[in-house]
């Protein structure tokens, strides 16, 4: 990048939109997609992703049928695979909401290019992550007993005090200020798919999807306000979320576990996790939808700055607990960490420490940070390592306090099955988001385009 | 006082005769909007892709109210999801956990938080859903091309003084692309 490119980006001169677009090209170029027969592409990795739903759906009968016996888990590892997949995909769906909210109350202007999709991938995650919560109950029809609902068995309510409640209460309000905040987003796009398309039962849907909206600057006032007002919510709310899933292992009182620095750690995780997930799902498709005009190299550079920011921050809670560990004087929580990094589980911990803490610091350069092939492999490496983490949090609670309970947790071939199902859940969702809705929030990237010289909307 | 005032809540309006003229750029559209308000065409509208700024000074429209709503059903969720945890585990179904007080209100705090989170962030979905008239989903466009680049002033039949020559010689007068009569 020259130096008058750079210095002009600093003075945020650059367009968020590349290569001069009117309106009309804009709502073309991204609605293009939706109206086009998919490309062949599109095609396999859609039939690769719904065979492997398919799949895991019919696992998940059996599961149902033979129930959790035919798991690893065993009785010091009580969680297994379920929760480390739980929580991954929580943490995914949070990139989704700090894009959407955080930076838009820090009036972010980047963030209009990829909040879409973004929004759609945490609404699509946290689907994912509640379908393995629902399955881990092992009698998924009785769910809904995580609420408390009036019941005709006396008096009997759902323990308030238990983090597992406050976890059902998070994830379905976060669930549900997703989909409205996305939904709210989507409807003056879905009224440009009302509007251009000519076929009968596509404009139908479409209109009834639309709300009726025109476009009345009446309806855009109070629109605009409650988009702030649900940013704003949130925000808090999102930072809520994984603390409260951090509870469930914070407030019990296993060594490893029962540690204030929890709360901040996953939140910073999750949003490290979620990043590296919207940099591989973007690099992706602004390829196979032609948005790289839309998606630019500036994007990404942002998206990859605030991975290695929170890559630092997770690396140095890696840190922090150690020392606590050794520096609290208490055996138990001393073993629990040296057994982390040292006991049968020390290879699960050192993929975590060279995916998380060592890879992203190549985005120290900028040529790193504006390479596609890089940032690429380094998000797919982020995705591995957050995965790790999880794993070994739960994992290693597999030597508690009583030496004859020790254990290993040895994953079958069914552990295995529903960890590759939740990405199949997961793809199939998202291709067909980019199939049939705007990937990119047109109405909000027209706000932030340059017309002419200088005038700005 | 600092209190919401009722033109806060104002509504869209449901008009199907009248005239609108086609803008190509946001900035003429809010100069037509200024103009339009200083000829007392009250009740007028402005159809556009996206968020104009600067419309609704033109539109004299006031902040919208719903951050009102939000805050007040805010409140009430919080007290809901208070009381209701207070209510079940002080007098409906008090258990001993551990020997602690049945009113440990620290544990309540988590889903209060997300209760009231909930309360007042659907609370104003649904005022923008009623407030933006969004049940009469299959109303018939303007013209397509409002919600990809253009930008509309439409002046309904309900304005006060309407005469249909008037209106449409006035639009033309300001400069718009495509004046049509909708009947």
């Amino acid at each position: 990048m020259s130096m008058t490119t750079l210095v002009k980006e600093k003075l945020g001169i650059v367009p968020l939109v590349e290569g001069g677009k009117t309106y009309k090209q804009v709502t073309e170029e991204i609605l293009k997609p939706t109206d086009s027969f998919p490309t062949s592409l599109w095609w396999k990795a859609f039939i690769l992703a719904l065979t492997v739903t398919i799949v895991d759906l019919g696992i998940i009968g059996y599961l149902c049928y033979e129930g959790l016996w035919i798991l690893g888990v065993n009785n010091p590892v009580g969680w297994g695979f379920f929760i480390v997949n739980f929580v991954f995909w929580i943490g995914i769906g949070h990139a989704g909401t700090l894009i959407s909210a955080v930076l838009f109350l820090f009036r972010q202007g980047w963030r209009t290019g990829i909040n879409r999709a973004a929004e759609a991938m945490t609404i699509f995650a946290v689907l994912t992550a509640a379908t393995t919560l629902i399955i881990h109950i092992g009698r998924p029809w009785l769910g809904f007993w995580l609420f408390p609902y009036p019941n005709g068995r006396g008096p009997m309510w759902v323990n308030f005090r238990s983090p597992l409640i406050w976890d059902t209460f998070a994830v379905s309000t976060y669930l549900s200020i997703s989909l409205v905040f996305w939904y709210i987003g989507l409807v003056p796009d879905i009224a440009a798919l009302r509007d251009r398309s000519t076929h009968k039962v596509k404009k139908m849907i479409y209109s009834a999807m639309s709300l009726g909206w025109v476009g009345s600057n009446r309806a855009w006032s109070h629109y605009e306000i409650v988009c702030m007002l649900l940013a704003a919510l949130s925000t808090p709310l999102v930072l809520s979320v994984h603390t409260i899933v951090s509870f469930d292992f914070a407030v019990s009182i296993l060594p490893g576990w029962h540690t204030t620095i929890l709360p901040p750690y996953f939140v910073a995780g999750a949003i490290f996790s979620g990043f590296a997930m919207v940099v591989t799902l973007m690099v992706i498709a602004r390829e196979v939808f032609n948005l790289k005009q839309f998606i630019t190299l500036k994007h990404l550079e942002n998206m990859n700055k605030v991975i290695m920011v929170t890559g630092l921050m997770v690396g140095y809670a890696y840190g922090s607990e150690f020392f606590i560990a050794w520096y609290s004087g208490n055996e138990y929580e001393g073993f629990a960490f040296v057994n982390r990094a040292f006991g049968p589980y020390a290879w699960a911990y050192w993929i975590m420490i060279s995916c998380n803490v060592l890879t992203p610091q190549v985005f120290w350069f900028e040529s790193n940070r504006r390479n596609i092939k890089v940032m690429f492999i380094v998000s797919i490496f982020v995705n591995i390592g957050m995965w790790f983490e999880r794993f070994v949090i739960v994992m290693t609670t597999h030597r508690d306090f009583l030496p004859s309970n020790w254990a290993l947790y040895i994953p079958t071939f069914y552990d295995f099955a529903m960890l590759i199902g939740t990405f199949g859940i997961f793809f199939t969702l998202f291709l067909l988001f980019c199939r049939v809705l705007p990937v990119i929030a047109i109405a909000e990237v027209k706000t932030v385009m340059v017309q002419k010289e200088g005038v700005k909307h | 006082m600092y209190w919401f005032k009722k033109e806060q809540f104002h509504t869209y309006k449901e008009t199907t005769n009248g005239v609108f003229g086609l803008f190509d750029t946001p900035e003429e559209l809010v100069h037509a909007a200024e103009k339009t308000r200083d000829k007392n065409y009250k009740g007028f509208d402005c159809l556009t892709p996206f968020p104009v700024h600067g419309l609704d000074d033109a539109m004299e429209l006031p902040r919208s109210g719903i951050p009102w709503i939000s805050f007040f059903m805010g409140l009430v969720g919080c007290s809901l999801g208070f009381g209701f945890q207070y209510l079940v585990d002080s007098v409906n179904w008090p258990i001993n956990y551990s020997g602690k007080a049945f009113n440990a209100w620290p544990a309540y705090i988590p889903v209060t938080f997300e209760i009231t989170i909930f309360f007042a962030g659907m609370s104003a979905v649904v005022s923008l859903y009623v407030l933006s008239r969004s049940n009469h989903a299959f109303r018939k466009p303007l013209h397509p091309e409002i919600t990809s680049h253009r930008f509309a002033l439409w002046i309904p039949s309900t304005v006060p003084n309407f005469k249909q020559d008037e209106v449409v010689n006035f639009i033309k007068s300001l400069g718009a692309k495509d004046v049509t009569v909708v009947k």
